[in-house]
């Protein structure tokens, strides 16, 4: 129990160390967008087909249920609404750290076990600035922007099943979508992906940071990435679900 | 060896520093003293603390006690930005090279510039190539380190270690895992950076051959503490146990062959502690 207090402790510390890196990081923008591109553009195509079945999986599944109660028309808010508030973000946060969190969180452990990190410290070079921060920031950046795409994609999937295969009528679907979802429920969304943003890549560069500088060590750091930014996404959306309530 | 006397100088003095990892003291007592303009060596088996020393020199880790004076300043006082900006009068070459994986050795060894200092890109270009040429490896300058063998690895990582005129250049095992072309080159080339940059070196390393063959002055650590130093001969004729096993690579001397154990015999035949080992 005091070690997990102690672990919570320390990732807060260091989320502190890194805030305070990001303003000086905010003065290199290649180096931020080239993390945008690794994190985001990178996971583009696994974020793509996802949100593609999961749109499609919610097409079948809403007009089944809605279908029961004669509601097939409403299929397209259902469809919206699941993906904007909930899905959407929450399948890319656990995508991301799938993907981009291993990804960072080795990259980062690997520096630290061939002593890239301490050669920046000795050319007196702070890699929360310069390795650390730009990841944060780029991580940050990208998941609102993967969760946009992972809706649209979602919403174009469940349209593809819904009206193409299943016969719900087309305007029907787009109309009461758009009368039914408001801007609440996008910020909605928006304020969930930036929170899962800022878990899922705070975590990874921890862990990476932190690693053991040996190959299990990090192994290690890249499983605990995955465990620990799935578990912190779910407990966080039900948090800022209840919040948005 | 230089021919000529340099004036008296100490660049870095170590006095009375004691340091501890965990339990286990690395440093008890551990004096020495580093002239400027010279090589010098500090030697000792695998596990004496040689890296800690390197890490204590630069900052990295703090002393328990003692004084590590660095180029006038103590180390262990420094933090922040004047910890960083006796840094940038060092440099320091690692064991493996310790290149950036995702550059190339050009932006390898411009990156310390271009953190460091504002120069017109054309100015960085030609300092990086005059410092790449040093090291016989300009034409490599568009390689990626993994296209590198160990030996260009470290050749590139002293063109980064040189590229901002350090006074002092620090050596981590500099010739270990290096075929012989390779360590002779290695060899001549701090001697040589040595003397034409007026740089001080500091050579850690357990090559007893190779260290002998072109510092000024060696420190051999053991137990703690520096338990010899002189010039090569001095070394290569001394009497001290310590010394006689390490240069001569004998098993049987202070330090040990065995891990502290529980007794053989008594092991074997299941009368003594079954673990077989103790500490």
């Amino acid at each position: 129990m005091i070690a997990a207090i102690r672990s919570i402790g320390e990732v807060f510390l260091f989320l502190l160390r890194t805030l305070a890196a990001c303003l000086p990081a905010l003065k290199r923008p290649g180096l931020i967008a080239r993390q945008v591109y690794n994190t985001g553009a990178r996971s583009l195509i696994i974020i793509m087909l996802c949100g593609l079945f999961v749109g499609m999986v919610l097409g079948l599944q809403g007009y089944d249920l809605l279908s029961r109660f004669g509601s097939e028309s409403a299929l397209g808010v259902a469809a919206a609404l699941g993906l904007l508030k909930e899905l959407g973000p929450v399948v890319t946060a656990l995508l991301f750290a799938g993907r981009a969190g291993t990804s960072l969180a080795s990259e980062i452990g690997l520096m630290r076990a061939t002593d890239q990190l301490t050669a920046m410290e000795v050319m007196a070079v702070d890699p929360m600035r310069h390795v650390v921060a730009p990841r944060f920031l780029g991580g940050v950046i990208a998941m609102p922007l993967l969760v946009a795409i992972f809706n649209v994609i979602g919403i174009f999937g469940a349209q593809l099943v819904g009206v193409t295969l299943m016969g719900v009528d087309g305007g029907t679907f787009w109309s009461q979508m758009q009368s039914a979802v408001g801007v609440d429920d996008v910020n909605e969304g928006l304020v969930k992906s930036l929170a899962f943003g800022v878990a899922c890549t705070l975590l990874a560069v921890y862990q990476g940071y932190h690693a053991q500088p040996t190959a299990e060590g990090v192994g290690l750091a890249t499983t605990r990435t995955v465990i620990a930014s799935s578990v912190l996404v779910l407990v966080i959306d039900y948090m800022l679900t209840a919040a948005f309530l | 060896m230089p021919a000529t006397e340099l004036p008296r100088s100490e660049v870095v003095e170590v006095s009375g520093v004691r340091y501890s990892a965990g339990p286990r003291v690395i440093f008890d007592d551990l004096n020495l003293s580093v002239a400027r303009g010279r090589i010098t060596a500090v030697m000792g088996p695998s596990g004496t603390g040689k890296t800690t020393l390197l890490r204590l020199l630069t900052g990295q880790v703090r002393a328990d006690a003692g004084s590590i004076r660095v180029l006038g300043q103590d180390v262990s006082q420094l933090r922040g930005a004047s910890l960083y900006a006796l840094r940038r009068r060092m440099g320091m070459l690692f064991q493996n090279g310790a290149l950036l994986t995702d550059l190339n050795v050009f932006e390898n060894v411009a990156f310390p510039v271009r953190e460091n200092a504002r120069l017109p890109e054309a100015v960085l270009r030609r300092l990086v190539l005059m410092k790449l040429e040093a090291v016989g490896l300009r034409g490599a300058a568009e390689l990626m380190p993994q296209q590198l063998s160990g030996g260009m690895a470290r050749r590139v990582a002293l063109a980064r270690a040189i590229v901002m005129d350090p006074e002092i250049l620090i050596y981590d095992e500099p010739f270990v895992g290096l075929d012989p072309v390779s360590m002779g080159i290695i060899v001549r080339l701090i001697r040589r950076l040595n003397d034409a940059l007026g740089i001080t070196s500091i050579v850690v390393s357990h090559d007893v051959r190779e260290v002998l063959s072109i510092a000024d002055r060696t420190y051999l650590l053991a137990n703690g503490r520096a338990v010899a130093s002189g010039s090569s001969a001095e070394l290569q004729h001394s009497a001290e146990p310590a010394v006689r096993q390490f240069i001569t690579g004998s098993e049987d001397g202070p330090v040990a062959f065995h891990y502290p154990a529980e007794d053989y015999a008594g092991t074997l035949l299941g009368t003594g502690d079954d673990k077989g080992r103790g500490r």
